[in-house]
């Protein structure tokens, strides 16, 4: 069991070193910044599919903690002048104590009252951003920038420096949250998906892990939109807007809902679409829509489900 | 062991349950029956949780239980099996047992040690061997025979060690060969745990051979309660569930 945990450990590394090594290859800014972008969403995802795919609570309102993430930690930079570990430390603590709260309240209900209230505290938190004009920015978000003062000689206003530093927070993230839905508690959480009412009957508080589950979920959603605002050097009210919700369910439904790492294929695939078909019309959103459609229809497993499932029957076929 | 006093509980205006007094005691096994509607199954789901009884006592042991949560009850040994099986679909055998041996042990909400603990393991070897799932134990629960699923779910109540252990129709949509070697299965796994098991069954020939005693409900009350030969011959019984042609058929 240990080995295994090392044998993570190794891989993780390895992946930190390609992602090192990757600019050498892909030069530009637009690959880096392609990168960074892609480490805030792919966190986001694999975030909202730790309720989605693995605990069966479809939240349509994760852009909740996206959106807070990124205005905590501006806000803290901007306002209080804190060192950027101390602002992502209280960052994670202020979305754990909201996921907390909001978790308490929307777990209660199921199925699409769920959906529905937590899409509402996201709602809440935009209209409050742009009410909040003296503090937020109000429709034009946070103007000043975010101060990015050097610690442990790590310089995040320099686009190298932040492009590692990107990197090894999605590597950590996805290390620590793919190490948890392998934990007794992964487990617990795909028994409630499945079947909560057996999962009672076995001893389980179904309501405190689904509000465990809320507030990782709600913690990691939240370093997705801090990366982003350290990324963008601000944060907008469109960070809390229900179409960032919106993104990353395309973004698991693409990638594949029922493997670790769909979200984050999944992420690769929207951004690459939203790069690509930008540049050749103007028709964006039809175009998503329709590429959407056909995931639905035709490859509900998504890309990287897809792609296991048939590799692992072409195995049973063969043996 | 196991004693309901003065249960009552009602759906509006439908008493299910009205005023059962029951003892259940220590390591004996028990049939519970009656006619569709008779409030067997809400008997078994006011005794775990599912419901929380309108009036009257449940005591395991000294303990009242009565309007605890489902997981309490079960933290404090009561395990049950449903008429339907009620599994995890996407969980192999073994991923199912050894969820619920964490669970039993508290280990559920661990976030930090890789699953599945080591020291799960050889409980769920153990109750993989007790109801024949070891060769299965690497299919998926969803993909069993509808046997195998019924088998998983009394396995899964069995994972928890329990001291009473409730099956609602463990032979339910079995056919006949089957429905004999279920509840051979079961017969064994009472004789070598010795907990406290209570069946709702409705083949009165399986009722009749294995059940030490024998709980008739009807209308949400006790009917009758007794031995096998007892409640074969007692007229309440025969007249509201048994039916006169059964007797006749015995003779």
């Amino acid at each position: 069991m240990r080995s295994t945990v090392w044998l993570d450990i190794v891989i993780a590394v390895a992946a930190m070193a390609v992602l090192l090594l990757l600019p050498l290859v892909f030069p530009g800014k637009a690959f880096s910044d392609f990168m960074i972008r892609l480490s805030a969403f792919a966190i986001f995802a694999t975030s909202l599919n730790l309720l989605v795919g693995y605990t069966g609570l479809v939240s349509f309102g994760h852009g909740l903690f996206y959106g807070l993430g990124a205005y905590s930690f501006a806000l803290m930079m901007q306002k209080l002048g804190t060192s950027i570990p101390v602002a992502f430390v209280a960052t994670v603590g202020v979305s754990a104590v909201v996921a907390t709260v909001v978790g308490a309240i929307c777990i209660r209900l199921k199925e699409i009252y769920f959906s529905f209230l937590t899409l509402a505290f996201q709602m809440l938190l935009h209209s409050i951003i742009i009410a909040w004009t003296p503090l937020t920015g109000g429709d034009q978000g946070l103007t000043g920038g975010v101060p990015r003062p050097p610690f442990l000689g790590i310089r995040l206003d320099d686009p190298q420096h932040l492009y590692i530093f990107c990197c090894a927070v999605l590597v950590v993230s996805l290390f620590i949250m793919w190490h948890l839905v392998r934990s007794p508690f992964g487990y617990t959480m795909r028994m409630i998906r499945d079947n909560p009412r057996r999962a009672e009957f076995l001893g389980v508080h179904v309501w405190r892990v689904r509000l465990l589950a809320f507030v990782v979920a709600g913690v990691f959603g939240s370093v997705g939109g801090l990366l982003m605002s350290l990324f963008v050097s601000s944060a907008y009210p469109d960070f809390a807007y229900w179409t960032v919700s919106g993104e990353a369910v395309f973004m698991i439904l693409m990638g594949g809902i029922s493997v670790f790492f769909g979200p984050l294929v999944g992420a690769v695939m929207l951004l690459l679409l939203n790069d690509v078909v930008t540049r050749v019309t103007e028709h964006y959103s039809l175009m998503l829509g329709i590429i959407i459609l056909c995931f639905a229809l035709g490859l509900r497993k998504g890309l990287l489900g897809f792609v296991l499932w048939a590799w692992a029957r072409r195995r049973a076929t063969a043996n | 062991m196991l004693t309901v006093e003065n249960l009552h509980k009602s759906f509006g205006g439908v008493n299910a349950i009205n005023g059962i007094d029951l003892e259940f005691g220590e390591g004996t096994l028990t049939a519970v029956i009656g006619p569709n509607g008779a409030g067997k199954t809400s008997f078994f789901n006011l005794i775990t949780g599912a419901f929380a009884p309108d009036r009257g006592r449940i005591l395991l042991g000294t303990d009242d239980i009565a309007g605890l949560s489902s997981p309490d009850i079960v933290k404090r040994g009561i395990g049950r099996a449903f008429q339907i099986a009620s599994i995890f679909p996407s969980l192999t055998v073994r991923e199912t047992i050894l969820g619920a041996v964490n669970t039993h042990r508290g280990w559920h909400t661990k976030l930090r040690r890789r699953f599945p603990l080591g020291e799960a393991n050889a409980q769920a070897d153990e109750v993989l061997e007790l109801v024949g799932l070891t060769a299965k134990a690497e299919k998926l629960s969803g993909n069993l025979s509808h046997g195998d699923q019924k088998l998983l779910d009394i396995a899964l109540a069995l994972a928890l060690e329990p001291r009473v252990l409730l099956l609602d129709e463990p032979t339910a949509g079995m056919g006949p060969e089957e429905r004999w070697q279920m509840i051979d299965t079961v017969h064994k796994l009472w004789q070598r745990k010795r907990m406290t098991l209570i069946f709702i069954e409705h083949d009165m020939d399986i009722v009749f051979k294995y059940a030490q005693t024998i709980r008739v409900l009807s209308y949400g009350t006790v009917l009758a309660e007794g031995t096998s030969e007892e409640i074969r011959n007692h007229p309440k019984v025969i007249e509201a569930y048994l039916g006169t042609a059964y007797e006749k058929g015995r003779g």
